[in-house]
Order: structure tokens, then C-alpha cells, then sequence
């Protein structure tokens, strides 16, 4: 493993690593720049299931189906995609059920792109009043024990957590 | 859009007919009467009901079904909460769970709120959907020979199976089954892992 103090280290790897650690065993996601590098090393992993969505709030649907089952997952997205998935999030928090959310942030730090301002400004708001825990993290240092600990605030203590990664780790994006 | 046939099939007796032989089926329902149609035909610990998370029984389902390979998992749900996850069935025919199952209890109308007309009413075309988006087997039923011919196909043909099952819109009498989120989550894993 590149150590993070290697100019080529990048937080996906040790994210991986880790999610392989906890069991993490669906990926849903929509893809999003800020999340691509860990999208194509989870989709190269034999040992979990990828599945694209076609909506945000799909992949909210199939987490709690996955812990019914007696797997965890984890959801991606785009801060965007937490607009798509407000109502299916009353689910989670009616029966408890644990989701562990990465959740990559734009129309934040040196946005340029206006259209996605809206909802990166209330993406926030938004997760709270759904009643989701957030870390939020601005350094990619940081990145791979702050998703530590959402996982066991996720799994164990059944609860919904996300880690909202701030634009200033992954850039500020394409047009997308 | 699909031809018009008269409906006559009674929602109640379907589900009734489509649970009798259950096993140890994994069952998941839309929010509003699917659920209340799977409690009144017998409550069961396999039985996860949504009350709410409307678009989300499809793909519950989904996780369901990858978590458990083994096991059946079929989706019971009604054309509204359907067409609110439609999207899901394109999610899922390009998974290819082979255990898992779609019914929808399709009575062309939004039951709970007041029997409002869905789009199937107007003709749009689930199983077609179903079909466009991957699906091997998408099939309607109207008659009770097509259902006697479903049934086996939703427990036990290779999934993914997508079957629009048309119901009269004639009222049924509520039955309601546990409502409380843990309760339901817990015994449901209780009873399938040993564990809640
Ligand atoms: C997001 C959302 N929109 C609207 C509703 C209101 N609602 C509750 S049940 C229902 C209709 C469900 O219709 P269908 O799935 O066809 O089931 P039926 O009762 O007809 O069998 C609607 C629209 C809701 N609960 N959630
Ligand atoms: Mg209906």
C-alpha cells in the first residue's frame, strides 16, 4: 500500500481497503468525479457487489434490503443525489436501520459550475433534517478514519451516518 | 400501450393463492394494500412490509435478494408505488438476481388515497417496461389459468420475473400487520439470520 505521505497515495485505496475489513459487501452508486477513483477500484473487487442506480434514493431501498438480508453496504453520491433521496431516508430512520453514506460535495469550496450551488447549500440542512448523522471532512488524510468511524456508528449503533467530503479533497469538478 | 382485457380477478384470492405454498419464501410489500393484502392471507416473520418508502419495495428487494442467493425473494407491490421506482427495474435486469420476483398487484389505481387512476389505467405498459429494461420474463395476467400458469414462474423460474397480476378495484377490508419499523426489521432478521 502507498503510504500517505506518497505524492501518488489517494484516500480511495485505504477506503477500499477498509470497507473489505468491515464486510462491506453491496456498493450502490451514481456516479460522481469527486468519487470515480473509488467507484473503479470497488467495481475491480470481486469480493463486493457494485450496482449502479439509476436514482440516489434506489440505492437507500437496497441498503435497507441488504441489512434485512444480514449484509452491510455502502451508498455514493453526489451531493445531488442526497436531494433524490430525502423520503426513502424515513425508512432507515422508522426501522433503524443502518446506512453508511459517502457523500462527495460540490457547489461548495471554489465552485464555479452556479447550477450546483442550490443543492450543494442545502445538502447539509437536508441530511439533518432526515435525521442523518454527518461527518464532514475537508483532508483527504482524514477521509479513511472518519469513514472508520461512521461504519461503526452506522453498523453498530444502527444508525444512518454520512461522510460528506468536502469539494476542497476531491476539486471542484467538471460541469457535472 | 398493452390491449385492454376485462379484469375480473379478486386481489384478496390472488395473494391468498400466490402465499398458500410460501415455503420459506422472503416477501417484501409495497406501502398501502399490497401489505394489508399479505397480512389478511397470514402475517409472517419472513414478511417485510413497507409502510412508507414509497418507490423503494423493488429495490429492497434487490438488496435482499444479493444479500441472500439462496433464498426466494419475491417483491409484492401495487402499480403506483411501482411506477414511483420504475427506474429500479432497469437497476435490477442489469443485476440479474436469479432469485428474485416482481409481482404487482396492479388494480390500475391509487387504492389508499382514494382509488385515483394510475398510468397503467391509461394504458402504459409495466411488463413492457419491464421487458425494455432486461427482463427475460414479463408477462400480465388477467384469467385464473394465467394465474395458475404465474405462480410457478414467481417462485421458481430463474429471475429476474416481472408479473403484472390486473384486479378489480372492488374495496377489501383492512387488515393490518405490525407497523413498528424495529419490530418489523427485527423479527424479520431474528427469523433469517438468528441475529437481530
Ligand atoms: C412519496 C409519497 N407520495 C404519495 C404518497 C401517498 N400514497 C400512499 S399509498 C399511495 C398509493 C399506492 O398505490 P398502489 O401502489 O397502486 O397501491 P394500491 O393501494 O392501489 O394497491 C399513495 C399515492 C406516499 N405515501 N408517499
Ligand atoms: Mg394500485
Amino acid at each position: 500500500m502507498v503510504s500517505k505521505k506518497s505524492k501518488s497515495w489517494h484516500w480511495s485505496q485505504d477506503v477500499h481497503q477498509l470497507f473489505k475489513k468491515i464486510g462491506i459487501k453491496q456498493i450502490a452508486y451514481v456516479p460522481d468525479g469527486g468519487l470515480a477513483r473509488l467507484i473503479e477500484r470497488v467495481q475491480a473487487d470481486k469480493s463486493m457487489r457494485s450496482v449502479v442506480l439509476t436514482t440516489e434514493e434506489e440505492g437507500v431501498a437496497q441498503m435497507a434490503g441488504a441489512w434485512l438480508g444480514g449484509q452491510r453496504g455502502v451508498l455514493l453520491t453526489q451531493s445531488g443525489g442526497v436531494g433524490n433521496c430525502i423520503n426513502m431516508l424515513s425508512m432507515m430512520q422508522e426501522c433503524r436501520i443502518p446506512l453508511l453514506s459517502l457523500v462527495s460535495m460540490r457547489g461548495e469550496w471554489g465552485e464555479q459550475y452556479p447550477w450546483q450551488v442550490p443543492m450543494g447549500q442545502s445538502t447539509i440542512p437536508a441530511l439533518e433534517a432526515a435525521k442523518v448523522i454527518v461527518h464532514h471532512v475537508d483532508q483527504a488524510e482524514k477521509v479513511p478514519e472518519t469513514v472508520e468511524a461512521a461504519a461503526k456508528l452506522a453498523f453498530d449503533a444502527n444508525r444512518a451516518v454520512a461522510v460528506v467530503l468536502s469539494q476542497r479533497i476531491a476539486g471542484s469538478g467538471g460541469q457535472g | 400501450m398493452a390491449a385492454r382485457r376485462k379484469i375480473t380477478l379478486d386481489r384478496r384470492k390472488v395473494v391468498g393463492q400466490l402465499l398458500k405454498d410460501r415455503g420459506d419464501l422472503l416477501l417484501v410489500t409495497g406501502l398501502g394494500a399490497p401489505t394489508w393484502d399479505a397480512a389478511a392471507v397470514g402475517d409472517h416473520p419472513n414478511n417485510f412490509y413497507l409502510w412508507g418508502g414509497m418507490g423503494g419495495a423493488v429495490l429492497t428487494g434487490l438488496g435482499l435478494a444479493l444479500a441472500q442467493p439462496k433464498r426466494r425473494v419475491l417483491v409484492m407491490t401495487g402499480d403506483g408505488e411501482m411506477l414511483m421506482g420504475v427506474g429500479g427495474l432497469a437497476t435490477v435486469a442489469v443485476q440479474k438476481p436469479s432469485n428474485l420476483a416482481i409481482c404487482i398487484i396492479d388494480n390500475q389505481r391509487y387504492g389508499e388515497t382514494g382509488m385515483q387512476e394510475t398510468h397503467t389505467a391509461h394504458g402504459v405498459d409495466l411488463p413492457a417496461m419491464a421487458a425494455g429494461a432486461g427482463f427475460q420474463t414479463a408477462l400480465t395476467v388477467y384469467t385464473a389459468k394465467e394465474l395458475s400458469a404465474a405462480i410457478p414462474v414467481l417462485h421458481s423460474q430463474p429471475g429476474p420475473v416481472f408479473i403484472d397480476i390486473k384486479v378489480t378495484d372492488s374495496p377489501q377490508s383492512m387488515t393490518l400487520p405490525p407497523r413498528d419499523g424495529p419490530t418489523l426489521k427485527h423479527r424479520f432478521r431474528e427469523n433469517l439470520l438468528g441475529q437481530i
